[in-house]
């Protein structure tokens, strides 16, 4: 696949799903591979993306600034510490959300897409003007969702609306699969999901508690934690997301052992 | 609908059904409503006036009338089933075999659904 420039916005609709975990972690498996990166924090609101990459003490100018020409776009971007080939242009104020208008992100997308080979931009919840103008910015987009019904009825309410923006690819992200309450048929499927949504399903994560340690520490899962379950998810995500074939986990057949023959057993389709 | 086998021992031992099926199944009506954009009170309009309109030709049970929003594939369908009675011109029966309960006893309607 191109490795060109691609400029890809992470929504949900619903907040509290992963769209600024999933960025991050993103962020820093693209810049592993060597591919420059930008994520950009479109949630002026409620910023931060600053605050899980652990850059938030580091930040001296915004998107806000850069939008009112007083500082150059190499001002305000804060590179990572370890990762260099990542960088975060943060949120500015919130009131920044009074005059932003869509052309306004379309401009600081395209001097982003100057200098690096993705963009990656963490869009804010909800379907208002906050995600209007950080679509319009967009080329392609990753849905989060969770397997739960108010996450993918939102989900759906994104699809709809970066459709009819002529938004493409869109892809799907299932993030905080609980692999035992699935095969126990009280979570909805991986299935379930993919067919209500009808996306392609770009990879799913696993529910893992170590997301929580590493937001505490202020350093993504993918940085320094690779071989917990989630941060392997969010590696194949990165792969996947440049072509690379790297099959699907089957959460159900993950689990071994009696117990999960048994829900396999359970799970069998009678009519 | 599909069945597990899980479904099967739950509905056995007169458990409560796996709580996947019912969200996968809820999520199904309110995308199809959410999608189309149609209040319940607008298809329930549309959904007299289309039985106006088959009841000049055919006579149908009104009250079993069902007129859905079903989606697939993010294509969303309007489903009509409307369980026909006879013909106005003759004696022709043309209701569905799985109708036959109601239509014999036309006078008290609404006794044996859903079976």
């Amino acid at each position: 696949m191109e490795t060109d420039k691609r400029v890809i916005l992470i929504c949900s609709g619903k907040g509290g799903v992963g769209k600024t975990t999933l960025t991050a972690n993103l962020g820093i498996s693209l810049a592993r591979q060597g591919l420059t990166t930008a994520v950009l924090d479109a949630d002026f609101g409620l910023r931060n993306l600053d605050l899980l990459l652990g850059l938030e003490n580091r930040i001296v100018y915004t998107a806000q600034e850069v939008l009112e020409e007083e500082c150059r776009l190499d001002q305000a971007l804060v590179k990572h510490k370890q990762e260099s080939n990542l960088s975060l242009l943060p949120a500015g104020n919130p009131r920044m959300l009074d005059w932003l208008k869509p052309d306004d992100m379309k401009r600081i997308v395209e001097m982003l897409k100057e200098q690096f080979n993705y963009v990656l931009i963490d869009c804010p919840a909800g379907v208002e003007d906050g995600f209007k103008n950080a679509m319009a910015a967009s080329q392609e987009a990753i849905v989060v969702t969770n397997p739960e019904v108010s996450a993918v009825r939102d989900a759906d309410r994104v699809i709809g609306l970066l459709n009819t923006n002529a938004i493409k690819p869109v892809q799907l992200v299932l993030n905080r699969v609980r692999p035992k309450m699935m095969a126990n048929q009280e979570m909805l499927s991986i299935d379930d999901v993919t067919d209500i949504l009808a996306l392609p399903l770009l990879g799913l994560v696993l529910e893992d508690e170590q997301v929580i340690v590493s937001t505490n520490r202020g350093e993504p899962l993918t940085l320094n934690s690779v071989n917990s379950p989630a941060a392997k998810c969010y590696l194949n995500i990165a792969k996947r997301l440049q072509g690379e074939d790297i099959p699907l986990i089957d959460p159900i057949k993950e689990s071994s052992g009696f117990g999960a023959k048994f829900r396999r057993l359970m799970q069998t389709k009678i009519f | 609908m599909a069945m597990t086998l899980r479904d099967i021992i739950n509905k056995l031992l007169r458990r409560q059904r796996a709580s996947a099926s019912t969200a996968r199944e809820r999520l199904q009506l309110v995308l199809a409503h959410d999608r189309s954009d149609l209040s319940t009170e607008l298809l329930d309009q549309m959904r007299r006036e289309i039985l106006e309109v088959v009841a000049k030709y055919v006579e149908i049970d009104v009250d079993e009338g069902a007129v859905s929003l079903e989606t697939e594939d993010r294509m969303t369908a309007l489903v009509a089933n409307l369980p026909i009675k006879r013909t106005m011109t003759g004696q022709i029966k043309l209701k569905e075999p799985n109708n036959q309960l109601e239509e014999n006893s036309q006078e008290t309607e609404g006794t044996d659904q859903n079976s």
